[in-house]
């Protein structure tokens, strides 16, 4: 439109593109983390606890982030530690899409009684605090691997079938539905062949933003002591363990903390972006 | 507009009776009560008696039917933690969680408003670079960690305000910042985007075109109109806020509601999860009703159309 908006665009794209960038990067650390000749992120030292972070303008030194309470290299900690967070958060965030998605596909194309239902149940779980939630099914049922990313998707399936279904309404309306419809097409063949995939993109939008959402849930849990439990590292566990040293050893908490912070900024940046590319309103702009 | 408020009263019920029903059937996998309550190497006919007692040898369906013709006459039971009424135990506490939340949700409508719309008017500008970014990163920062931050720059290293506790207005200061931090970033991120997109609208540009005060059309017409998701997110975020207070409750030792109801899980005093968490549900219901009566005093349109 004019010169100001084309600006504004284009920042917005490079502010997607550094997102994407970090996601990217992230991603690459968490696959290839065991093959970068850190330390045994499991091991401690314990002549070398709570050395501060030796990271300068001259060299790295043995622990560049330092090591925890049990001395162990808070780095490679921070890199094992990824892998474990996206796992549990990307396991979450497909499990909690799939189960979202579907019901939001049936309650928006069969209506009536399969969507008031749904519509009741989305009542319930927005009124249902999500970290109580969690914490309530985490304490029932033991923290282990599945049963995290089992309550973290639960937590999730809510955001995809709201969208879900408000698109289903307004794509079962199209001709090209309608057709299939008078043509004689099944339900099953209408649903997955011919309304998924125009409903997708949003589920992106929704499943990028909500990995952000999760890791910082997953996180909480962790510090109120219902995460993933030791030995394995993840972000959450180490902040958790890091609050009783803060007076004395603050890289402890901090530096995994500027990760996790670092890590959600990028997923909404990216998912941020995607929203604005995909969604047809933007284009106003 | 009364039908249209009974039926949303009705969803309310329902949504309460919903989260009411999945806290008994959660609460009974997470143990025998009866094992908790007694002291280790307690005889099975001490456990069985107290079982009796409990209500818990009855089929599942005659205790959920008992728990929720209780419940809704406001009694969850006995705590096993306190010996008293659970909802009393659960009410002492709301006063602490309402100070902090409400709080927390004055600096997000206040300090987020203001920051989103000095972004939407001063658009382009670097001002509007920094609240974006500041939100953004506002938006990404983990509350828990957060608390534990501000704790160590301003009571540990500076000094200046308590590590925790509960009593004085030095108390609530930084329990109060780190629950808003989200939300201040969220209502200034939504209402930005919303003001833009009601600045493109044909009635603003008519309103300009006529010669009103561009003041003036701010306040009227792109204000009153971007407040819609606005309000809707703050009533959702409200919700938010009264469980996150649950941990940052936990990091500064402030005795409210999620604390408690955290507590209250660890130690498997199921009464009063039961208690504390209806009752959050039933706040967060309200606060919706509250939120729908809103719409129709911002929007005409809306008190038209149902």
């Amino acid at each position: 439109m004019s010169l100001l908006s084309t600006l504004r665009r284009q920042r917005a794209n490079w502010l997607g593109l550094l997102g994407g960038t970090l996601v990217l990067l992230l991603l690459a650390l968490a696959i290839f983390g065991p093959w970068l000749g850190l330390p045994d992120p499991t091991r401690g030292d314990l002549r070398a606890r709570m050395l501060a972070p030796t990271i300068s303008w001259t060299g790295l030194g043995a622990h560049p982030l330092g090591t925890d309470q049990l001395g162990r290299d808070i780095l490679s900690r921070i890199v094992a530690g990824s892998r474990v967070t996206l796992t549990i958060a990307a396991s979450a965030v497909l499990l909690g899409g799939i189960v979202g998605v579907m019901l939001g596909l049936v309650a928006g194309y069969f209506g009536g009684w399969w969507d008031r239902l749904l519509m009741r149940l989305v009542d319930i779980q927005l009124a249902f605090p999500l970290m109580l939630l969690a914490l309530l099914v985490v304490a029932a049922l033991g923290p282990s691997l599945h049963n995290l990313i089992a309550v973290l998707a639960l937590t999730s399936w809510v955001r995809y079938a709201r969208i879900i279904r408000g698109q289903v309404l307004s794509v079962r309306e199209r001709e090209f539905v309608q057709a299939v419809i008078a043509m004689g097409g099944g339900n099953l063949r209408i649903l997955l062949r011919h309304i998924l995939p125009n409903v997708l993109t949003p589920a992106l939008v929704v499943a990028t933003l909500e990995l952000a959402r999760i890791i910082v849930l997953e996180a909480g849990l962790s510090f109120l002591g219902l995460g993933i439990q030791p030995p394995s590292p993840s972000w959450g566990r180490m902040l958790a363990d890091g609050r009783t040293y803060i007076a004395s050893a603050w890289w402890i908490i901090t530096l995994p903390g500027i990760a996790l912070m670092l890590t959600v900024l990028s997923v909404n940046l990216l998912g941020d972006w995607l929203r604005d590319w995909l969604d047809p309103r933007a284009d106003r702009s | 507009m009364p039908g249209h408020l009974t039926s949303r009263l009705a969803e309310g019920l329902i949504a309460i009776w919903g989260v009411v029903t999945i806290v008994f059937l959660v609460s009974r996998l997470l143990g025998d009560p009866a094992v908790l309550l007694l002291p280790i190497g307690a005889s099975e006919a001490q456990l069985q008696e107290l079982r009796t007692q409990l209500g818990l040898d009855q089929p599942l369906l005659q205790q959920y039917l008992t728990f929720l013709l209780h419940a809704a006459q406001g009694d969850f039971g006995q705590s096993f933690q306190f010996g008293r009424p659970a909802l009393s135990v659960v009410l002492e506490r709301l006063p602490a969680t309402a100070l902090l939340a409400g709080s927390a949700l004055l600096i997000g409508v206040l300090v987020g408003g203001l920051a989103g719309a000095l972004a939407a008017i001063y658009r382009g500008s670097w001002l509007e670079a920094l609240v974006m970014l500041v939100a953004l990163l506002g938006q990404a920062t983990p509350s828990f960690w957060l608390g534990i931050m501000l704790i160590l720059f301003f009571a540990v290293q500076l000094g200046w305000l308590p590590t925790g506790g509960y009593g004085t207005w030095q108390n609530l200061v930084l329990p109060a910042l780190t629950l808003a931090c989200f939300t201040t970033a969220s209502i200034a991120r939504l209402l930005r985007s919303s003001m833009l997109d009601v600045m493109r609208d044909d009635y603003v540009r008519t309103a300009y075109a006529k010669g009103l005060a561009p003041r003036r059309v701010f306040v009227w017409h792109v204000g009153r109109n971007s407040l819609i998701p606005v309000i809707t997110m703050t009533g959702i975020l409200a919700g938010e806020l009264l469980g996150g207070a649950a941990v940052t409750e936990t990091v500064f030792g402030w005795p409210g509601v999620g604390r408690l109801i955290v507590q209250a899980i660890e130690t498997k005093d199921f009464p009063v999860v039961q208690a504390g968490v209806a009752i959050v549900a039933a706040i967060f219901v309200c606060i919706n009703l509250l939120v729908d009566l809103l719409y129709t005093l911002i929007d005409p349109r809306i008190r038209q159309s149902s």
